[in-house]
């Protein structure tokens, strides 16, 4: 009778897996489509490859995506490690505050982040365009940096950094020397998720640009309404950008930690 | 170690520009009227009232909470299982599982919804399979169907990982316990593994209900471009039609709704513990 549950288990598995993965599969598969129907495969081609990149909105929306998501990322995660630092040693008033307005972007609906955003940048007189989508990825991103940098310093020895200064390191020294080397895995989370975050954005980023700077998101959507192949293409690139980061990400410190070992072998 | 609360100030200057300051401006809006620039406002309930007494309006606020109703609790049948079934599997085998769970949502939200207009499109391979075996082609695009669909796609994962996680957190000598005491499996289940569980079905719920509520790109790309729901129309305030007061007002609107509905999960949550108590 378990063997049979087994069974059970793993058809249903097997269809969440359909389910989930199917429309990347497809799109993959109609990337490389001969005629222009979402619906009919009538031959391999690449032509769609050739036309994504002769196609130059698709290739800014590209670059602006990439460029917003590695503009963002720095800045936020810089922040947010300094500000988490320093809520680490803040009153607990302060540190309450901060991560009540924190919890604001994290728990509002995405549209209402997004037309507080649109207002603000308009009652300012900024002129929407690159600079303000960039302006609200390092806003949504911060929250998430200081989230995933806290838990890591609240482990922390305190006494460490007070006996580098004691012993002579300037506070900067105790930050850069002590702090922050041991708080690295959290930062290091912090900045991925602030890339991810940022690069596949689409509700904040629709309503803060303009002036024809638009990035992956607003392109897809837009370009949904007519029947355009090149979307696979550029979708397929998207999907094989991302795995590819993702394995990176994950064999990386694999292999650095691998090597650690050996090297750490020889030296004994 | 004070020298370092320094490192708080420019944060807190940023997140008062760039977040309370936008949160205080919707308010402002939503109780005005006369415009879109700031100088000329005037204090009124008059975007409320055209929302809550125009018919059209609650028909569409109505729409949208069925349909994140019916999203959330499809998300819970077909994540339950998953996450229960993952769950039961050997430690390795379980990090692969959550893996590949997880893996689609790093892929952009838009490209994987658009995927899904090509598959149900009338002549689409859905409607292939079914007229294969016979069947008619069934219009999928454009409809509640359609949208669920998408948003259950898109969900799905969060609400697998939330329960997975309770699931595997959860004390099993709890359930050997209840089986020794002469619990069959079945009341193992319902007494001991599902309530210890509730925690990470909450938390689903609430990753799932919220951005089905307020998602407006779904809609439109697999619901049509006459597919109204809430999130569509305080797009259409802000982007087309540019009254930026109606449509604070309506987002208030939601986000109260979205607020009480956290609270009344959070509640029912509470209850259902306090009774397990006593029981």
């Amino acid at each position: 009778m378990k063997k049979k549950n087994r069974t059970g288990s793993y058809i249903f598995l097997g269809l969440i897996m359909i389910f989930l993965y199917a429309p990347i599969v497809y799109t993959i598969v109609f990337s490389f489509n001969e005629g222009k129907s979402l619906t009919k495969f009538s031959g391999f081609s690449l032509k769609w490859y050739g036309k994504m990149f002769a196609n130059n909105t698709m290739m800014e929306a590209l670059f602006y995506t990439i460029a917003c998501a590695l503009l963002a990322t720095a800045i936020s995660t810089l922040v947010g490690t300094v500000t988490a630092i320093g809520l680490s040693k803040s009153k607990k008033v302060l540190k309450n505050v901060v991560e009540q307005v924190n919890q604001l972007p994290i728990m509002n609906p995405e549209i209402v982040t997004a037309i507080g955003l649109l207002m603000l940048f308009s009652a300012a007189h900024i002129e929407k365009g690159f600079f303000t989508m960039v302006l609200a990825h390092i806003m949504f991103c911060i929250p998430y940096v200081i989230l995933s940098v806290m838990p890591k310093l609240r482990t922390l020895n305190p006494n460490l950094a007070e006996a580098a200064m004691d012993l002579g390191a300037t506070p900067v020294q105790a930050l850069t020397k002590v702090i922050v080397p041991q708080c690295m895995p959290g930062i290091i989370s912090g900045a991925l998720i602030a890339f991810t975050m940022s690069f596949d954005d689409f509700v904040i980023s629709y309503f803060v640009t303009g002036n024809g700077v638009s990035n992956i998101s607003i392109l897809v959507y837009t370009e949904s309404r007519r029947v355009n192949p090149s979307i696979n293409a550029l979708s397929t690139l998207i999907v094989v950008i991302i795995t590819v980061s993702l394995i990176l990400v994950n064999v990386i410190p694999a292999l650095a930690a691998r090597k650690n070992r050996k090297t750490a072998g020889v030296a004994e | 170690m004070k020298q370092f609360r320094k490192m708080v100030y420019p944060y807190l200057i940023w997140s008062t520009v760039m977040i309370a300051v936008p949160m205080l401006l919707i308010l402002l809006y939503a109780f005005t009227v006369g415009g879109n620039s700031v100088s000329k406002f005037m204090f009124s309930f008059a975007n409320f009232k055209r929302f809550l007494t125009d018919k059209t309006f609650l028909v569409v606020l109505y729409r949208s909470l069925r349909i994140a109703v019916e999203t959330t609790v499809v998300c819970v049948l077909l994540g339950y299982p998953t996450a229960y079934i993952i769950a039961k599997f050997t430690e390795k085998v379980k990090m692969r599982w959550v893996l590949l769970i997880t893996l689609p949502t790093w892929i952009n939200m838009l490209v994987r919804t658009y995927a899904w207009t090509g598959i149900l499109q009338d002549d689409g391979v859905i409607n292939s399979i079914l007229s294969f075996f016979g069947a008619g082609p069934i219009t999928f695009m454009y409809t509640d169907f359609a949208v669920i669909l998408g948003m259950v796609y898109n969900f799905l994962p969060f609400m697998v990982i939330q329960i997975y996680t309770s699931l595997t957190k959860m004390d099993y000598s709890l359930i050997e316990a209840a089986c020794d005491l002469g619990a069959n499996p079945r009341k193992c289940f319902t007494k001991v593994t599902l309530p210890l569980s509730m925690p990470g079905v909450i938390s689903g719920i609430t990753l799932v209900f919220l951005p089905s509520v307020s998602s407006f790109c779904i809609p439109r790309m697999l619901g049509g471009g006459s597919y109204v729901m809430v999130g569509t129309i305080i797009e259409s305030q802000f982007l087309t039609a540019g009254d930026w007061n109606f449509g604070s007002a309506i987002s208030l609107i939601m986000a109260i709704i979205i607020m009480i509905s956290m609270y009344i999960t959070k509640k029912v949550d509470k209850g259902e513990k306090l009774e397990g108590a006593q029981v």
